[in-house]
């Protein structure tokens, strides 16, 4: 399979990628790792005309760079952990966080993460940089609140207050996308393939600010979502797994509190 | 665009198109076979090479990404003296190959976990290798390989891995 035709175009600075996608406008795309998008570009469900590579700017994080941060590890070890159970080896040689999160597939782990960690993005575009909180971010199926010709440039994450952190994640095979996953950190949980975007589990978050242990938190955790029936499975068994998930994962953080 | 990447320490140059993927430059451009075509969604790794020393799907990395970098697929890894690498010894002694379609992905994604990870237990070298797809399932003999390799790789000038324990069956 290969992509439909496009002209490629590689930024040597964070400026110059944003000048260039002025310049491509509606027809530009960022490419960072490409693990998401080249294989959009080669079933030709996503056909830019011009490719604007930032992969090569030292500001970004690849999946196997977060996995072995030593100081992701004692700071934020939710980061770490879920970054390195991306894919496989070789994806996360390649993927970043950054693209991650902007290509908004709720089905990916990162974005879930970021909502756990109540991340702060931040964009800059031809008019200057802006802050967009985690959780107004992701506005539906592959949507985020990017302008066009906008690009994430950092992601802040403040220590978390609680320490107490999981990351669940249910697959056939291990490389594959989580049938439903569950991020916690705290009070904080954001569910994975249970809606169109990535969300958190607000039923379950305010049982716990309520007082509820992790079993009765857990209950809650499918209300309010929308998972897809598909060939991995049923919307009524995402549903259960996001139960079942959620609990298992109440239940470990709560054990590294 | 021009691109010029190194291919196994030659350089290569080449007018391609922009859309052209790393795994066609190497087999066509460059000419190199033992990269295979499996499945072409990221998926399988038999299109395995390594990028500046990390592996990765060339299926799914456009030349152009890779211009200016160094490439090394499986018939980079044999010395020039003509002495096989570690990993290729390692798949010859313990026969990890079956119909060998996934075999050069799988050694260059060995070589990679190796490089990382010197002295793996066997959980390292499964979740290693969690990205490349045997279809013949010849899994436990590949285990096998790359802990032979690196038993080899531990002793002075590269001794053989026979008549070790065999350890692949170890709980993961």
């Amino acid at each position: 399979m290969i992509p439909a035709p496009f002209t490629y175009r590689r930024a040597r600075t964070v400026e110059e990628a944003v000048d260039l996608a002025a310049e491509a406008g509606d027809e530009g795309k960022f490419l960072a790792g490409g693990h998401s998008l080249l294989p959009l570009m080669k079933l030709r469900f996503a056909v830019p005309e011009v490719l604007i590579d930032i992969g090569r700017l030292a500001e970004l994080s690849r999946h196997h760079d977060l996995e072995h941060s030593a100081l992701l590890a004692a700071e934020l070890p939710l980061l770490a952990r879920a970054a390195g159970a991306v894919g496989d080896p070789q994806v996360r040689h390649r993927g970043t966080i950054g693209g991650s999160l902007v290509h908004a597939d709720a089905a990916s782990d990162l974005p879930a993460v970021g909502l756990a960690l109540d991340a702060t993005l931040v964009a800059r575009g031809p008019s200057g940089s802006r802050e967009i909180a985690m959780t107004d971010f992701f506005r539906g199926l592959f949507e985020t609140a990017l302008e066009p010709g906008e690009l994430l440039t950092e992601i802040r994450i403040r220590r978390p207050a609680e320490r107490g952190w999981s990351f669940q994640k249910f697959t056939k095979r291990a490389i594959d996308w989580a049938i439903v996953g569950v991020a916690v950190q705290g009070g904080r949980v954001a569910l994975v393939n249970m809606d169109s975007v990535p969300a958190r589990a607000g039923g379950v978050e305010r049982a716990l600010a309520a007082g509820d242990g992790p079993a009765a938190a857990a209950a809650h955790a499918a209300e309010g979502t929308s998972p897809v029936s598909d060939i991995n499975a049923s919307a009524a068994y995402r549903e259960h797994l996001a139960r079942v998930l959620t609990a298992r994962a109440l239940a470990e953080a709560a054990s590294r509190n | 665009m021009k691109v010029a990447i190194g291919v196994n320490g030659r350089q290569v140059e080449a007018e391609v198109e922009d859309r052209l993927l790393l795994v066609h430059f190497v087999r066509e451009v460059a000419g190199l076979t033992a990269t295979n075509i499996g499945c072409d969604t990221t998926s399988c790794g038999a299109c395995t090479v390594l990028l500046d020393g990390e592996s990765v799907k060339s299926c799914t990395v456009l030349a152009a990404q890779a211009d200016g970098c160094e490439v090394t697929t499986c018939e980079g890894l044999t010395g020039s003296d003509g002495r096989w690498h570690a990993v290729q010894r390692g798949f010859h002694a313990e026969h990890g190959v079956q119909c060998g379609f996934c075999t050069p992905g799988m050694i260059m994604a060995a070589v990679s976990l190796l490089a990382e990870n010197p002295d793996p237990t066997v959980a390292q070298v499964r979740a290693g290798l969690e990205g490349n797809i045997c279809r013949c399932t010849g899994y436990h003999n590949i285990v096998r390989a790359v802990l032979a390799a690196a038993r080899d790789g531990r002793l002075p000038g590269g001794g053989s891995p026979a008549g070790a324990a065999d350890p692949a069956e170890e709980p993961a």
